[in-house]
């Protein structure tokens, strides 16, 4: 048995949620694999079995409190598939589109500015105590307002269509719980301008860094694979709805227009016994070789257009910067990510203007059924909520794959990547070398808190002792 | 006056009281001119750098990892505050100590995850189990099960509002005076 040694990092920090990773090094200090571990277990998909349906998009949300909203909006589809109905009235669609836009932008913003810049900025070396937003307020003030007040709009958004900014309730099964004011929209109308200029000015930064990164964004965590997302029918970038496409690395199509209702024939999920976050893949192409992308890198990839002129001439330039194939850096997910909050921004515009949002249609009728998915572009990627409900409206099955569950894969093999360029060979392995593991992971934007849905076999025993110092529970693992 | 040093975690929660704390905006801003930040998701200080004055902590504990975590911060910081409704009383993950019908709630759960379905592949049908992977405890504890708290503030998640309120007031030593509608579970 020859003597490994293992780097471990705990926790990965700028992400949400909670991560390990570890990297197993030979006696010649070369890697020999590296994984990110998702360490924690929540059980969701059993205990919410045999609660009323209508608890469910508000319940669900407590899954993830970056991406609340995307888990409110996936079960409400889900549900109003249940309660029977297809189509829910225009007003509602558009309160949730606009609920959707705004998480869209809060989540990307929070992300890219609070989370991510310090490595853009500082670069993946700086000093660890450098490498956070609070250096960042310090350092480059009004960049850092700007992404403070970006994300504030997009709150405020959320919170004028969901009634709160994180676990609100504004979605319900077959529509929406309230309309949006004169008042309210016209506040928000007053900070358009404004945010339409900022969101340009974040897609040039992400843009502006990719480019003139290129020789590092070709070669950090860049890799071939298959991409995931829902498009439109006639293949635009689709955030709320549409149907479902996969091309592979050449930009070939593997399906497309898949029905939501159907998406169990085309994906599956393994278990491996290291993580707590299965592994997705493409059903025809088999647990090796099915794996993909979702997220902003891969619904660019994916989509053939923009709907709206200044995202859609942001997206031709990302296209041209790959000679029109698939993008496969993940470097380039900071850019795809601004374009989408560039669009979500336009998208905004639009709806604000228009007059179904004081329409007081809210909530469809229909004939129960016994069963819905829901399916939604998340900032993270692709999320499916599956339900099963009985005659009393009591839930009897509940299956989702989460946004960054999608990318588990993805995530692994980008961390390996960088093990292998950064850290094989070293004798002694610096905190920077470490923090470019991290840079690649949290290209990905993952949210660990919500990815995860053990009892192992060695001997380790838990003490819980109260305040007062008397132990209240032993436990050891057999 | 020097700043308070302030360290803050998400055990079992699910980052929405980080999020909310987010929430308070521009005033993050002012906030840096009275404390300063030591282990915290926010930042890459991944262990306790010193002592600090204040601990924020979201979540209950789930595993053994949270427990540990939990008693570090306990031994680092003179205050420790449990924000908002995981941290107090377990919030949504303690659903799984008492499922219905269940003598064992969390195989249940286990076997739901990652056995007990057609969506599954699993050839080997095992659960995940690497020495990589923490211990999930029996159940989902809240923080004064494990340690001593000296505040906790309600809410899934607290307001921006009364997080602001309430570190204002504890950095600056002023009373705390919080609106009746402000202290509430959601």
């Amino acid at each position: 048995m020859p003597k490994t040694r293992v780097v471990e990092i705990e926790p990965v920090t700028r992400v949400e949620g909670h991560g390990r990773i570890t990297v197993h090094l030979d006696e010649q200090n070369q890697v020999d694999e590296a994984r990110l571990h998702i360490v924690e277990f929540r059980g969701f998909e059993r205990f919410i079995l045999g609660r009323p349906l209508w608890e469910v998009p508000v319940v669900v949300q407590r899954l993830c409190g970056i991406c609340p909203v995307s888990h409110h909006l996936a079960a409400a589809k889900a549900m109003d598939r249940i309660m029977g109905v297809r189509k829910i009235p225009p007003t509602a669609e558009k309160m949730r589109r606009l609920m959707h836009y705004g998480q869209m932008i809060q989540s990307h913003v929070l992300h890219f500015f609070h989370l991510c810049s310090p490595d853009l900025l500082f670069g993946f070396d700086a000093p660890a105590a450098e490498r956070n937003i609070f250096r960042v307020i310090e350092t480059n003030p009004e960049l850092a307002r700007q992404g403070v007040l970006m994300r504030k709009f997009g709150q405020r958004l959320i919170e004028v269509t969901a009634g709160k900014k994180i676990h609100g309730t504004g979605a319900v099964p077959g529509g929406i719980n309230k309309n949006l004011s004169i008042g309210e929209r016209d506040g928000l109308l007053a900070e358009l301008p404004q945010m339409l200029q900022w969101a340009r000015g974040a897609v040039q930064i992400a843009q502006d860094y990719v480019t003139e990164h290129r020789a590092l964004a070709e070669s950090f965590a860049s890799f071939n694979s298959s991409h995931l997302s829902l498009v439109r029918e006639d293949g635009a970038l689709e955030l709320y709805d549409g149907q479902l496409r996969a091309i592979d690395a050449s930009g070939n199509i593997i399906f497309d227009q898949v029905d939501n209702q159907d998406f169990n024939d085309y994906l599956m999920e393994e278990v491996r016994p290291w993580s707590y976050m299965k592994f997705p893949f493409i059903k025809r192409r088999g647990p090796i070789d099915g794996w993909y992308r979702v997220g902003p890198l891969s619904r660019l990839n994916c989509a053939g257009f923009i709907d709206t002129p200044e995202a859609d001439q942001a997206h031709q330039a990302f296209k041209a910067f790959t000679g029109g194939q698939p993008n496969p850096m993940s470097l380039a997910y900071h850019w795809a990510r601004m374009i989408e909050v560039l669009h979500c921004v336009e998208k905004v515009e639009r709806l604000l203007h228009d007059p179904d949002l004081q329409g007081t249609d809210l909530i469809a009728q229909g004939e129960r059924q016994e069963e819905g998915i829901g399916i939604i572009e998340a900032p993270r990627g692709t999320l499916f909520h599956h339900y099963k409900v009985d005659e009393q409206g009591l839930v009897t099955f509940c299956n989702l794959i989460v946004s960054t569950t999608n990318n588990n894969e993805a995530m692994n093999r980008a961390v390996t990547q960088v093990a292998k360029s950064h850290l094989s060979g070293q004798a002694k392995i610096s905190e920077a070398m470490l923090n470019h593991l991290e840079v690649a992971v949290r290209a990905y934007d993952p949210c660990l808190s919500c990815a995860t849905h053990a009892l192992g076999q060695m001997p380790l025993a838990v003490e819980l002792y109260d305040a007062a110092g008397g132990l209240v529970e032993q436990r050891v693992k057999a | 006056m020097s700043k308070k040093r302030i360290a803050t975690v998400s055990l079992a929660g699910c980052f929405g009281c980080h999020t909310s704390f987010l929430d308070i905006d521009e005033r993050l801003i002012d906030l840096l001119q009275l404390v300063e930040f030591d282990r915290s998701p926010l930042n890459d200080l991944k262990r306790f750098t010193r002592r600090c004055d204040i601990g924020l902590i979201e979540g209950g504990c789930c595993n053994e990892e949270n427990v540990h975590t939990l008693q570090a911060f306990r031994r680092n910081c003179d205050i420790l505050v449990a924000m908002g409704q995981c941290a107090i009383m377990g919030g949504l993950p303690v659903m799984r100590n008492a499922i219905m019908h269940s003598a064992d709630p969390l195989r249940e759960c286990l076997e739901t995850a990652y056995q007990h379905s057609e969506r599954v592949y699993n050839p080997s049908n095992q659960i995940p189990n690497d020495p990589a992977l923490p211990l999930v405890l029996d159940k989902v504890y809240c923080l004064t099960d494990v340690v001593q708290i000296d505040y906790q503030i309600p809410g899934c998640p607290p307001s921006a509002e009364t997080l602001w309120q309430f570190l204002s007031a504890l950095v600056t030593g002023q009373p705390l005076a919080l609106e009746y509608q402000q202290v509430k579970y959601d």
